[in-house]
């Protein structure tokens, strides 16, 4: 039945948004955590997507999606003089994380639309196979 | 006379099929809708449709253990998507709306074929019993 498959589709995608609004809620949640050298600071993070193709099999119906794994963003720090701080560095600076809470917040969001409409496409193909469970009854 | 399920059910048991493997690849671009460079794919129905009617004598039986097994998977008949809007950088081709529009409607033509392979069922099922 390729109804399963579409049901192993959807999960993949849900697991990848998972992660996703994982990676985006440790942004969110890290991105005022200051620290006193460019090495140490957190810097934003993102997944990457890609296409779940079978070398072996020919005109591939069912793609599912993987998560290729997660790159940091490579964007400069905010370095920020502020003498007074416990963590600032021998010259007086702190380093900041290159985290755009506008950008994650709309992240998130996609996030969670992409996650409810795998979740209705499962429901479907879950209605799909009860009313063929049901043939001829 | 005798009864014929293959013409009983007319071209609703092929249609089925197609459109389990439609799901498939739909809900394949739903779900690939964030990937860079996935192209949405879809399946040509009235090819493919066609394809599987007239395959239906030719599926291999095997005889022996060692036989391998031939399948009548459906080649041939997906095809990329001519996106509706420039491409926004990523490459990726899926119109997640249109999609899942698609989708449903598949869904419901699925179902609309489940209908009349009831009804054809009932009606043999009543021809069988002579009420």
């Amino acid at each position: 039945m390729s109804l399963f498959k579409v049901m192993d589709v959807a999960g993949s995608a849900m697991s990848a948004q998972t992660l996703r609004l994982n990676t985006t809620a440790s942004n969110i949640a890290n991105a005022n955590s200051v620290s006193s050298s460019a090495d140490a600071t957190y810097r934003a993070r993102q997944p990457v997507f890609a296409a779940a193709f079978d070398r072996a099999q020919q005109d591939q119906q069912a793609v599912g999606v993987k998560v290729l794994g997660i790159v940091e963003s490579d964007q400069p720090l905010v370095r920020e003089y502020n003498p007074g701080h416990p963590q600032a560095d021998a010259d007086g600076y702190i380093f900041k994380p290159n985290v755009n809470v506008m950008e994650e917040m709309a992240n998130m969001i996609s996030a969670s639309r992409s996650y409810q409409t795998s979740v209705q496409v499962a429901e479907v193909a879950k209605t799909m196979l009860t009313k063929t469970l049901t043939l001829g009854q | 006379m005798a009864i014929n399920f293959d013409n009983a059910f007319g071209i609703h048991q092929y249609t089925l099929g197609l459109r389990e493997q439609r799901a498939e690849v739909l809900s394949s671009n739903i779900a690939n809708a964030d990937t860079p460079h996935y192209k949405a794919r879809d399946l040509d129905f009235a090819s493919a449709l066609e394809r599987a009617k007239n395959r239906q004598g030719f599926a291999m039986s095997g005889t022996h253990e060692r036989h391998l097994v031939a399948s009548t998977q459906l080649g041939g008949d997906l095809q990329y998507r001519t996106p509706w809007q420039p491409d926004t950088g990523d490459g990726n081709t899926v119109d997640v709306h249109g999609e899942r529009s698609r989708y449903i409607e598949n869904a419901m033509e699925y179902e609309a074929s489940m209908r009349f392979l009831n009804g054809k069922i009932k009606g043999l099922t009543s021809a069988i019993k002579g009420e």
